[in-house]
């Protein structure tokens, strides 16, 4: 994204003084919904994974962050160089300097730098069967240990298989973020006010990609849970495990499926999360405890009572951010999902959508 | 106590029990009352502690400033090309250790937490015995260890700090800074962005709501203002936040033409890249091109934001690819080590290290009291910022400061940023006492 020629060329103006409130509401609901697309994803897998495992994962948040270094890897390996020494060339420290040639442009040319503008979308394909492995390897190989523990043992051997993730992340691709770029085609914004009739309003076309394409995520689940015969076993295993098992089924297998299914909810959610926010080896954690609270207020184990909750608390988080609020009450910005998850818990403790009989044995 | 029984034994008891009691806490401290100062080096070495973030929102300078420190300690022990060493001007640096005592070091994560950040602190001061902590990469964490430091009587060389509390209204006698402040930013930045975007303009501040942000947000402010710069409105946003949008909107219907973020690290990778993916760079606003400013900055930085760093001014330290013989040194040696040039947080970071060693040198001593008596009002060059002087009034350094810009066209990623100006140290000296703030008498009991 290259700066602009300095000459008054610009096409978008800002208004002088002001603005209308109109516009910042519509900015501030899609900013929200932007948000609450990320913490429904994370938290729609949350809720799954709890309604049929009846495990609280911590590490949701790790596959989250693992998403969205499928993407980071994936424009790594599709920017592979190769590195020649140029002995004649030194670096300020008198090393001899190194020659990097990129080689998939090298091969294909234009398809291959088309490739590399496009390696975040397409590195959901990337990332589906990293995260099927993934969430697979997590289940079979320690979840599965801790289904008829205590649920603060399941919180703290997940808490740290979430921080063992992130050290790991951390020692191969540093603290720092890691900057993905967002296709050039998409990296500017595109005038919503106009759509609807308001005026100029822009937004940034990536984050109006990200709310779609959580929607149709949403959407998909939600389908498959509730259309397909094996959406509708996992949901008579979640109502009633034993009664499913004697009826022949390997309720069991199905619910590793929907933990791996989970896992790729949250790795997708994850890829195309890095043009909004650069990774690093935190960004899970930072999303884990807000989505927490959402599974919380929508209601333990219910799919719906996520995605509600979810879009609900980022709009309402964005709007407690307007300066018009923070004038009125100092920091509301930064408490305002736990208040109304305080309220929400004492007027309705299921939450929103909670089934009766979720933790409540 | 029913007195009606008191009688001589249990008087006696009662006393002894009491006179125990009493002398319990002196009991587990008697090894300091026969030092002669807080964890005076009694066998061949001396230890050095190195607290800085290798977690949280500052990790990444964190990383690069204990690399930094590692290889200080090499060179004061003689080893490797000696770095800076060679340059230093006014040094009494034998390259044997310090005082003929071998360097060695324990390190700690701050987190970027002040409660974590003392933790660890205590610990390399009562458990590892070290003699001096220098670390940082955060004002919250520098200021909350400097008191620390203080009240444990051992010397404190922050990192990178940048508020004008820490050698300000929260500076201490054992405290010293080598980095520049937010004031100087503003002074030094100020007029550069008068000549490139005029004396008309209207600024919308995100700043970070804690000790560093408030006070660059303030620096900035006054300095603007002062050239007739307009200031829209300062929201505070908190540290660590991940997605800035709910903030950046309002910048766009606030009748504002520069956005100046005062943010850190993570933070300001985050910020400015998402103000840029807004538009804000691509828009006009008051019949003006639209400008994002970021006061302070550094090369780990420039490459985290990629692109959106391109045109952007901000202020530095220090940067490697400036043209004196102690940069040159210090680049060379640490590009040797690590491979990749050093950032500000670790010039600052080795020249602090370099700089209390010397200090115990020039005093013959490891005592806070010499120690700080040969620090306060010390000149001296060839450290990376040309003449330097460590003022005596409040523990701050004064050498130039660097305006920069990010590059349009870099030659690789760590060519990213180009000096458009060297201040003064002049133009960015100030009266101790516009901070307020004592030192207060120098600690050096346990």
């Amino acid at each position: 994204m290259g700066r602009p020629p300095a000459d008054g060329m610009r096409l978008l103006h800002f208004p002088a003084r002001g603005g209308n409130i109109m516009d910042q509401f519509v900015l501030q609901l899609l900013n929200g919904l932007d948000k609450g697309a990320a913490y429904a994803l994370i938290a729609l897998g949350l809720t799954l994974v709890f309604g049929t495992l009846g495990v609280v994962n911590f590490a949701h948040g790790a596959l989250f962050m693992i998403g969205a270094f499928c993407a980071v890897v994936f424009s790594r390996l599709l920017q592979l160089e190769t590195v020649t020494v140029d002995p004649e060339k030194l670096t300020p420290w008198g090393s001899p300097m190194e020659i990097r040639t990129p080689l998939v442009q090298a091969w294909l040319g234009d398809f291959g730098a088309f490739l590399v503008e496009w390696s975040v979308p397409l590195s959901i394909l990337f990332a589906i069967p990293v995260m099927l492995f993934v969430g697979i390897a997590m289940e079979r190989g320690l979840i599965r240990f801790f289904y008829r523990r205590t649920h603060a043992e399941q919180i703290l051997v997940t808490f740290g298989l979430a921080i063992v993730l992130q050290e790991i992340v951390k020692a191969n691709f540093g603290a720092n973020p890691i900057p993905v770029a967002t296709p050039p085609a998409l990296s500017g914004s595109a005038d919503v006010g106009t759509w609807i009739g308001l005026g100029s309003i822009y937004y940034p076309w990536w984050r109006l990609i990200y709310l779609g394409f959580a929607l149709v995520v949403v959407g998909l689940v939600i389908s498959f849970l509730r259309f397909t015969t094996y959406g509708m076993v996992v949901r008579a295993g979640m109502e009633d495990r034993q009664t499913v098992g004697f009826l022949g089924i390997d309720i069991q297998r199905r619910f590793t499926v929907v933990f791996a299914i989970a896992a790729v909810v949250a790795g997708v959610a994850g890829v195309m999360y890095t043009p909004i926010v650069p990774p690093n080896y935190n960004i899970g954690m930072d999303f884990l405890v807000l989505s927490f609270v959402v599974v919380v207020v929508g209601g333990m184990g219910s799919v719906s009572g996520a995605v509600l909750a979810g879009f609900l608390l980022g709009i309402l988080q964005s709007f407690a951010a307007m300066n018009e609020i923070k004038n009125i009450i100092p920091g509301i910005d930064q408490v305002i999902i736990y208040l109304v998850a305080v309220v929400v818990l004492l007027t309705m403790p299921r939450g929103l959508l909670g089934r009766k009989g979720v933790m409540e044995r | 106590m029913n007195f009606d029984k008191m009688n001589r034994r249990i008087f006696l008891r009662s006393s002894v029990l009491a006179g125990a009691g009493l002398a319990m806490p002196t009991i587990f401290t008697s090894r300091a009352w026969s030092q002669e100062f807080c964890n005076a080096p009694t066998g061949s070495s001396v230890v050095l502690g190195f607290n800085v973030p290798q977690t949280g929102p500052y990790a990444e300078e964190g990383k690069d400033q204990l690399k930094a420190y590692q290889l200080a300690v090499k060179h004061l022990n003689g080893e490797g090309d000696a770095g800076m060493l060679n340059t230093f001007k006014g040094s009494a640096l034998k390259g044997n250790g310090i005082l003929g005592k071998k360097v060695e070091y324990v390190t700690g994560d701050t987190q970027t937490k002040s409660d974590a950040a003392r933790a660890s602190a205590t610990r390399m001061i009562e458990r590892d015995k070290a003699i001096m902590v220098s670390g940082g990469s955060s004002s919250g964490v520098a200021v909350a260890v400097q008191s620390l430091c203080q009240d444990m009587g051992v010397i404190f060389m922050s990192g990178l700090t940048h508020s004008n509390d820490t050698t300000g209204k929260d500076k201490k006698a054992n405290g010293f800074r080598h980095f520049f402040n937010a004031y100087m930013s503003g002074q030094a930045i100020a007029p550069v962005l008068a000549d490139a975007y005029g004396k008309d303009r209207r600024a919308y501040h995100l700043t970070a709501d804690y000790t560093w942000g408030w006070t660059q947000e303030e620096s900035i402010k006054n300095a603007t203002e002062a050239l007739g710069w307009e200031t829209v409105a300062a929201v505070r946003t908190p540290l660590g936040a991940a997605d800035f949008s709910q903030y950046i909107t309002p910048v766009l219907n606030s009748g504002a033409d520069v956005l100046i973020l005062n943010h850190y690290g993570n933070d300001m990778v985050n910020s400015l890249r998402q103000a840029v993916q807004f538009g804000m760079r691509d828009k006009q606003a008051n019949g003006k091109n639209f400008e994002i400013v970021v006061p302070l900055f550094s090369e780990l930085m420039a490459q985290g934001a990629g692109d959106a760093i391109k045109g952007i001014y901000g202020t530095a330290n220090w940067d490697w690819q400036l043209d004196n013989d102690g940069t040159k040194a210090f680049t060379k040696s640490f590009g040797e080590e690590y491979g990749t040039p050093p950032s500000q947080a670790a010039q600052t970071g080795y020249v602090q290290a370099l700089l209390y060693a010397n200090a115990c040198e020039m005093a013959g001593t490891f005592n806070p009291e010499g120690v700080v008596k040969a620090l306060e009002g010390f000149e001296f060059d060839g450290l990376g910022n040309g003449p330097t002087l460590y003022r005596a009034a409040d523990h701050q350094c004064f050498k130039p400061v660097l305006v920069v810009q990010g590059k349009e066209s870099p030659r690789d990623k760590y060519d990213l940023l180009q000096v458009v100006k060297e201040v003064p140290t002049d133009v960015v000296t100030y009266d101790p006492s516009i901070f307020g703030g004592e030192l207060g008498p120098v600690s050096s009991k346990c």
